[in-house]
């Protein structure tokens, strides 16, 4: 047994597909990430959201496929969820939701990891943003890999079993719209990455886990959870 | 010395300005004016971090107890524009405000990062004018991208001042002017968290690399602003940023981010 190689081979062939920013949507209108609405009626929220959630993950965040995420003593569990990754192939602004996915180049598989419990009303930079927590890839696949978005099942295993899993489906009008909405106020650059569509939140992972998103079409990522201190030896 | 990206005749170009003189030294040794060239913002930055409420005059003012930890949030580098630029202010809005900002360019990567240490990180400063739309505040992930990532809201620049040039820059007096009259009149001494602290604070958790952004928040003094407004944003030993506002197009892209090619530079 060579429990490091076949990580190391893993690390030392893979790369980040992704040059820009990853944005992300936590919350929608219609998708309260399966929280009770009421919590959102409350402080310090007041009223439900009336426009997608977003977050940014920044660069010390992304991690290649077959890597490892290393926490701190600190953390036990992270939440995590399976996500399309839209990658735009050009500068996208003021679109239509008709013409949305127009500027879409290619899709890749994320990970997105969060430390569990954080809420929604303040941004989540340190709950979201540790290093290696948006594990993507493992390539770029182009729009013509994937015959029928609507169709498109997303999962998200852990230690080799499914552990949530969604398919588009109608989703594809909201992504449309989604995109619509961002590119309302910002450019979505050539490069950039949107988290379109995920696996339902709620998922918890714990050390020395192993975990995947996988889509038919797109392929595999895979990453692992471990400590500092294992990380570190 | 301070640092600038411009372009010049078609070319991108790193320069260093002599203020006095308001000229501008290219890297072939070429000597141009400040009024020759187009002003990029000051880095090409890698993660842009921002605060919010890190004065405690400015907290008070919009009815927010001082935060007891640093409240961050992130920029896309779609947000950036340089000295002389235009921040579009879509029609209908009336509470598009000003912020002037210290701006700490790191320099060397690094992670659990000390106080004592955080200086040794740091490459220079720059000015930044996180500009807010306050309507378009909601209690999610507050503030949202859609008040503070709006494309070319945050003016940066006019350059880079080496950190070996500011010993102190929590000494350092931050003012904005509209149309010439003063808005707000701070002192960096009064930032809740310094920037040694949030140095600390933020690689406690991630790694900094040379290139990231951190704009370390604004001091009391709400300056709205209209289209037509032109801004200056200033700060001791570092210089001048101008902004104007501008009315924001309303056109949809037929198909293309064509017409965007202007606006990001």
């Amino acid at each position: 047994m060579l429990p490091g190689w076949r990580a190391f081979m893993s690390e030392s062939c893979s790369y980040v597909p992704v040059k820009g920013t990853v944005y992300g949507v936590a919350l929608d209108v219609d998708d309260l990430g399966g929280h009770p609405p009421d919590l959102f009626r409350d402080p310090p929220y007041h009223r439900l959201p009336t426009a997608p959630v977003l977050f940014i993950k920044p660069r010390n965040t992304y991690l290649a496929n077959g890597g490892t995420v290393h926490l701190p003593s600190s953390l036990s569990e992270l939440e995590a969820s399976a996500a399309l990754a839209m990658i735009f192939g050009r500068d996208t602004r003021r679109v239509c939701s008709t013409n949305a996915l127009d500027g879409v180049a290619g899709y890749t598989l994320a990970i997105d990891l969060s430390e569990p419990g954080s809420g929604y009303f303040r941004p989540p930079i340190r709950e979201k943003c540790r290093d290696g927590f948006l594990p993507i890839g493992p390539s770029i696949v182009p729009p013509e890999a994937i015959a029928d978005l609507d169709s498109l099942v997303i999962s998200l295993e852990v230690d080799g079993k499914e552990a949530a899993s969604a398919c588009v489906g109608r989703g594809v009008s909201k992504i449309a719209r989604l995109i619509e909405h961002v590119s309302s106020f910002m450019t979505l650059r050539a490069g950039d990455a949107l988290l379109a569509f995920r696996t339902p939140l709620g998922v918890r992972i714990s050390i020395g886990s192993r975990i995947s998103a996988v889509a038919a079409g797109i392929g595999r990522l895979e990453c692992s959870l471990e400590s500092e201190a294992q990380g570190a030896s | 010395m301070k640092r600038a990206r411009v372009v010049y005749r078609g070319s991108v170009q790193t320069a260093v300005a002599a203020e006095t003189e308001r000229t501008l030294r290219l890297a072939d040794g070429q000597r141009i004016g400040f009024d020759d060239v187009e002003w990029l913002p000051s880095i090409e930055a890698r993660t842009i971090f921002a605060l919010g409420l890190n004065y405690a005059d400015h907290a008070g003012e919009l009815n927010f107890k001082a935060p007891t930890k640093p409240l961050v949030f992130l920029k896309g580098p779609n947000a950036l524009v340089g000295h002389n630029g235009e921040s579009p202010c879509p029609a209908g809005v009336r509470q598009m405000h000003a912020e002037c900002e210290l701006a700490v360019v790191i320099g060397r990567q690094g992670r659990r990062i000390r106080q004592s240490q955080a200086y040794d990180h740091v490459a220079g400063y720059t000015i930044a004018n996180d500009y807010a739309i306050r309507e378009y505040l909601e209690n999610y992930y507050r503030p949202n991208l859609r008040v503070k990532n709006r494309d070319s809201c945050t003016p940066l620049g006019p350059w880079v001042v080496d950190a070996s040039d500011i010993p102190d820059p929590m000494a350092l007096g931050l003012r904005t002017f509209v149309n010439g009259e003063k808005m707000q009149d701070g002192h960096a001494k009064d930032m809740i968290f310094t920037i040694p602290a949030l140095i600390e604070y933020l690689s406690d958790f991630m790694t900094l690399y040379p290139g990231d952004l951190i704009l370390t928040g604004t001091p009391q003094g709400i300056a709205y602003v209209r289209a037509g407004d032109e801004v200056v944003t200033e700060i001791d030993q570092i210089g001048r940023l101008v902004n104007r506002v501008i009315l924001e197009p309303n056109e949809t892209a037929a198909n293309s981010g064509a017409q965007d090619a202007t606006l990001h530079r």
